[in-house]
């Protein structure tokens, strides 16, 4: 039996957490297929059949699938995963809004947001905030698995040269259509890829102070995180959310500027290596997951942190 | 309209929890419990699409064993019009409940389905995908925004890399992302009403569906404890501590 990963990708190139979901897929054991399931997606199949384990790239080129539509998707993902042992996707939004769909359509459960592979039928996930970690053995025929990208490194880009085979069925439900998106531009890395972040938190006080960050995270070469306080406020867009229920991240450094530090939060960046908290409250609960710690006003040291760096 | 709206018991988000000392579970004894906060989020958008005069009753629906009545009581409290219980004790996996929830949609007939994103006991976001797949229905997950009209939802979704907005033919599937409204309290008057509003109780025999698991918990461990590093006193040390000693810049 073989394991089929799908892709995430935006039609024109492979998204990163395609290449950690392939890692933690090869850890599964058996042969690697890649679903490039989008329209005008060519390219990003090409790159996928160079990622290094993948052993063959299926591409359904389809209007159904270019926006990633969670109905359509999912139909070709179940037809398709009967013949396979495990389906496995990025536990991203969209690996989030489709695959359990994809499970149901198999009768199987789904084990969501895998940090570790223990065998081919067992692994760990965080519960309750990461606070408590599940060893969780699948008992179904076929596995449906999301993966936490944080706990995977990447596979390697290049190397591999799998062959790409068309998929004819096109699925369309007809049952949700495409509007339209709005989504974040930014030169910086992106937040779950980068190697360091700089997140703001309710201390911050306004959007427009955000720009503090954005001068400290230019420096680092960062990408810019909040917490959920500041995306409540309406500081900064729904996007930068790192925590429980936003976006997990892991990079070599994390600063958290005026975050308090609540378990919802930590819950998204504690496996970072080096954690810095910057507040002035010294009895934030982030100092406790710090390895430094600065009590400062962020009005005073942001400026000056961005004149040392 | 007929709005059917999901509710879960869960541990209160405030509480930390603690792994069992055997590794089978974490420790949930006497520990506060209340409804999930995404179902908070969700129970609201009900109240709020009948306040609209888009939805004409809001009926709210809880699994789980007897003590998940007292959650169905907060839903009433809030403003929904009647409760159903599905009554069981044993441990319901998110297939499970999909497959019960199918049965009560099958029976109730909602046009709008409205749920958590996500239970914070044990971070799946499954249920309601599972249960749009069973339906056929379509979903529109972790919604920011939810207009109804003509038939058909417009739903605004929380992305990776910003927002999306998908239409869905009804009946369809919302699940709820943090943003979408800010729940309110329940009143002491509407806590007293809600003790004399409906709530059935059935259960998964009732609904002609058995009870499986498709997974099993081998143990649940705590996680790797991280330990509290030291204080620097200013932007200097601290940018030498970085470079010199944590070497990440």
């Amino acid at each position: 039996m073989a394991i089929l990963v799908i892709a995430e990708h935006d039609n024109a190139s492979l998204k990163g957490a395609t290449l950690n979901t392939v890692t933690a897929a090869t850890q599964m054991g058996g042969d690697i297929h890649v679903l490039v399931a989008g329209e005008g997606c060519q390219a990003a199949a090409d790159q996928a059949a160079k990622v290094a384990g993948v052993d063959k790239v299926l591409v359904a080129d389809s209007a159904a699938y270019a926006h990633q539509l969670a109905e359509n998707v999912s139909l070709l993902v179940a037809e398709l995963g009967k013949d396979y042992s495990h389906v496995v996707a990025p536990a991203t939004t969209s690996g989030k809004n489709f695959m359990p769909r994809v499970a149901a359509l198999l009768d199987v459960a789904q084990v969501s947001d895998i940090t570790r592979v223990e065998s081919a039928d067992t692994f760990d996930r965080p519960i309750y905030a990461g606070n408590a970690i599940a060893t969780v053995q699948s008992l179904d025929a076929i596995k449906v698995i999301t993966v936490r990208t944080t706990g995977f490194d990447a596979a390697a880009a290049e190397g591999g040269s799998a062959a790409v085979e068309a998929v004819g069925s096109t699925h369309d439900a007809g049952v949700s259509s495409f509007v339209g998106e709005e989504m974040a531009v930014s030169d910086r890395p992106e937040l779950t890829a980068a190697k360091v972040v700089v997140s703001g938190g309710r201390g911050m006080g306004s959007g427009e102070n955000f720009a503090l960050i954005d001068a400290v995270a230019d420096k680092l070469g960062a990408a810019v995180g909040a917490s959920r306080a500041a995306v409540d406020a309406g500081f900064v867009p729904n996007d930068m959310q790192v925590g429980q229920t936003g976006k997990i991240v892991a990079p070599e450094l994390y600063v958290a500027v005026g975050i308090s530090g609540a378990i919802q939060h930590l819950a998204g960046m504690k496996d970072s290596k080096i954690i810095v908290a910057i507040n002035k409250d010294e009895e934030a609960p982030i100092f406790q997951v710090a390895d430094y710690g600065l009590v400062a006003d962020l009005f005073d040291v942001l400026p000056e942190l961005e004149k040392q760096l | 309209m007929k709005v059917l709206v999901t509710v879960k018991r869960v541990i209160d988000y405030n509480v930390k929890v603690r792994v069992k000392s055997d590794n089978s579970d974490v420790d949930l004894s006497n520990v506060k419990m209340a409804m999930n906060p995404f179902c908070e989020i969700a129970v609201e958008e009900a109240v709020r699409l009948k306040e609209a005069g888009v939805a004409t009753e809001v009926v709210a629906v809880s699994l789980g064993a007897k003590n998940c009545q007292e959650q169905l009581r907060t839903a009433l409290a809030l403003g929904a019009d009647r409760a159903i219980h599905v009554e069981s004790d044993e441990v319901l996996e998110s297939l499970t409940v999909a497959k019960l929830l199918k049965k009560v949609v099958e029976e109730e007939q909602p046009d709008l389905i409205v749920m958590g994103k996500q239970a914070i006991d044990t971070d799946n976001n499954q249920t309601g995908q599972m249960l749009a797949a069973l339906t056929g229905y379509g979903q529109g997950t972790f919604a920011s925004e939810v207009k109804v009209e003509g038939g058909k939802a417009q739903v605004t979704r929380e992305v990776d890399g910003g927002l999306q907005t998908v239409e869905l033919a009804l009946p369809a599937i919302v699940t709820t992302d943090l943003r979408l409204n800010e729940p309110r309290y329940a009143s002491l008057p509407n806590i007293m009403k809600a003790k004399k509003k409906p709530l059935d109780v059935k259960t998964p025999a009732d609904l002609g569906v058995e009870v499986t698991s498709h997974t099993k918990v081998l143990k649940v461990t705590p996680p790797a404890e991280r330990q509290a590093g030291i204080k620097v006193a200013s932007v200097e040390e601290l940018v030498d501590k970085l470079k010199n000693e944590a070497k990440v810049i």
